[in-house]
């Protein structure tokens, strides 16, 4: 079952990945992107979101917290 | 005409000193090499919840629970002979909370509610920006008192040549300590020995759960503690991005990772209640295979609006299937000031191992009552505001900018939370 599903989203992912034409981008053409808001990852202030998020769902990873170590006892 | 003349001729000499290249510093390899203090994060959060499914009561019971949060990051940066950037990161963290649950580790409700937790990390990180790779690792400890980690992990990264696309890999490895307390009524009858004052003893053997205890001072708190002595718990997390960027607006990243842990899952304190009545500690399987797969996309619309949306797909080995799916609408007011509002949806499945209150078998293999690992679905909303200036905030105090956070949690099981985060930044 997990693995059936695991395959079926690799698929989906590269279907999505081989419909998407990436252009050529310059340096002095990523003025938007270099935009701090536009950063791939998870703000600084979302550090105590993700915390609670992975003591308080059984899922947690890839997010950018931890997804092992640590307690979170309560 | 001859004043035309010196007129053009000076507006063409005024034009090629406009256009003229200036001296590229970048290229020209020089660096100051001194350890420099580049960046300073204050980052602090509060976090209060209230619930009626702890799983210190089996399932039933006050979940409500406060936490203040403080870390400070400190991020100096050097540059090395060979012209690589070097980055020193150290973090102090500091959390404190207060459960109302942990009250009734002991039956009589007179348990310790508070708790304070300490983690210090180290990280390094070399970047060597003529072949775009970067190569980093660090150490981390997490000490509360009555649970430690350490840790530590390994990173690497490469560019591609034109700076669009990045490959990133990180390996990380958690050794941990589980030494908790069991519940009064589940404590095995110890044979205390008084020597000096100081009362010790120990004893073997319990029909679920760590094999050994060791007993602390039982003769003088009411509620007896015992505590698990070194159970381990050690995880091993490898994890790997591709991020890419698509146009001037719009770039994705993916994320696959994989996490293993092995031994002592549970947690001692936890009790689950038998369908005959019976009280037990939970009792889960010894190993967990955790895979999260991730993608990122951020878009760029107009001037004034940034799309950040986020999708995870998570399955483990203990049967939680969940899909997490977050946006966040940056607005740009103004060239310093955004307001982002966000929000995140969350549906999981049960482990295989959890029923609430009476309703598991003395039949079952593993059991737990507790409501995390139960079937849910969960919103977060709230709003993420940025203010960062180009001149910073305060120049007297190095502010550049500073970021507050807040939200509103919900689950279906009934519990309920609110956060607030700032963070604040020095140059």
């Amino acid at each position: 079952m997990i693995r059936q599903t695991i395959t079926q989203l690799g698929l989906i992912a590269v279907c999505l990945l081989g419909m998407i034409s990436c252009a050529s981008v310059k340096p002095y053409q990523k003025g938007k992107l270099n935009d701090s808001e536009m950063a791939l990852s998870s703000r600084r202030t979302e550090r105590l979101d993700i915390n609670i998020q992975s003591y308080r769902e059984g899922a947690s990873g890839a997010n950018g917290g931890r997804a092992g170590g640590g307690c979170g006892c309560n | 005409m001859r004043k035309t003349c010196l007129t053009l001729i000076g507006i063409f000499i005024l034009f090629a000193l406009a256009f003229s290249q200036p001296a590229d510093t970048a290229s020209g390899n020089y660096h100051n090499r001194r350890l420099k203090l580049e960046e300073t994060n204050l980052v602090s959060g509060y976090y209060q919840q209230e619930g009626n499914h702890s799983a210190i009561t089996g399932g039933i019971g006050t979940q409500n629970l406060t936490d203040v949060s403080n870390v400070i990051q400190l991020r100096f940066v050097k540059w090395d002979a060979k012209d690589r950037k070097r980055f020193f990161d150290a973090e102090f963290g500091l959390d404190h909370h207060t459960s109302a649950s942990m009250a009734w580790i002991s039956k009589t409700g007179a348990s310790n509610t508070g708790s304070t937790r300490i983690y210090p990390s180290l990280n390094w990180k070399t970047e060597n920006e003529s072949n775009g790779t970067t190569i980093g690792w660090g150490v981390s400890l997490s000490n509360e008192y009555h649970y430690k980690s350490l840790g530590a992990n390994l990173n690497f990264a490469k560019t591609s040549p034109n700076r669009n696309r990045e490959f990133s890999g990180r390996l990380q490895v958690y050794l941990d300590k589980v030494r908790m307390l069991l519940p009064s009524e589940l404590q095995p009858a110890p044979t205390v020995v008084t020597v000096g004052g100081i009362s010790s003893a120990s004893r073997g053997g319990r029909s679920s759960g760590p094999s050994s205890y060791t007993v602390w001072n039982t003769t003088s708190g009411a509620s007896g503690n015992i505590w698990v002595v070194g159970e381990p718990r050690n995880t091993v997390n490898a994890s790997l991005t591709y991020s890419q960027i698509i146009n001037k607006q719009l770039q994705i990243s993916l994320t696959s990772e994989a996490v293993a842990q092995q031994g002592y899952l549970g947690l001692p304190f936890h009790r689950v209640y038998l369908n005959d009545g019976s009280v037990h500690v939970e009792k889960l399987p010894d190993t967990r295979i955790k895979i999260p797969v991730a993608a990122r996309i951020n878009f760029f619309a107009g001037d004034r609006f940034i799309f950040r949306g986020y999708y995870r797909f998570y399955t483990d080995s203990w049967g939680i299937n969940a899909h997490s799916a977050s946006l966040e609408i940056p607005v740009k007011i103004g060239s310093f000031l955004s307001i982002a509002p966000f929000h995140r949806f969350h549906v999981q499945s049960a482990a295989r191992y959890f029923a609430p209150f009476e309703i598991h078998t003395a039949k079952s293999t593993y059991y737990t009552s507790n409501f995390d690992l139960s079937a849910f679905t969960s919103r977060y909303t709230g709003v993420n505001i940025r203010l960062a200036p180009p001149a910073g905030i305060s120049y007297k105090l190095h502010l550049a900018s500073m970021e507050l956070r807040a939200g509103h949690y919900v689950q279906t099981t009934g519990l309920t939370g609110n956060a607030v985060t700032i963070n604040l930044t020095f140059k």
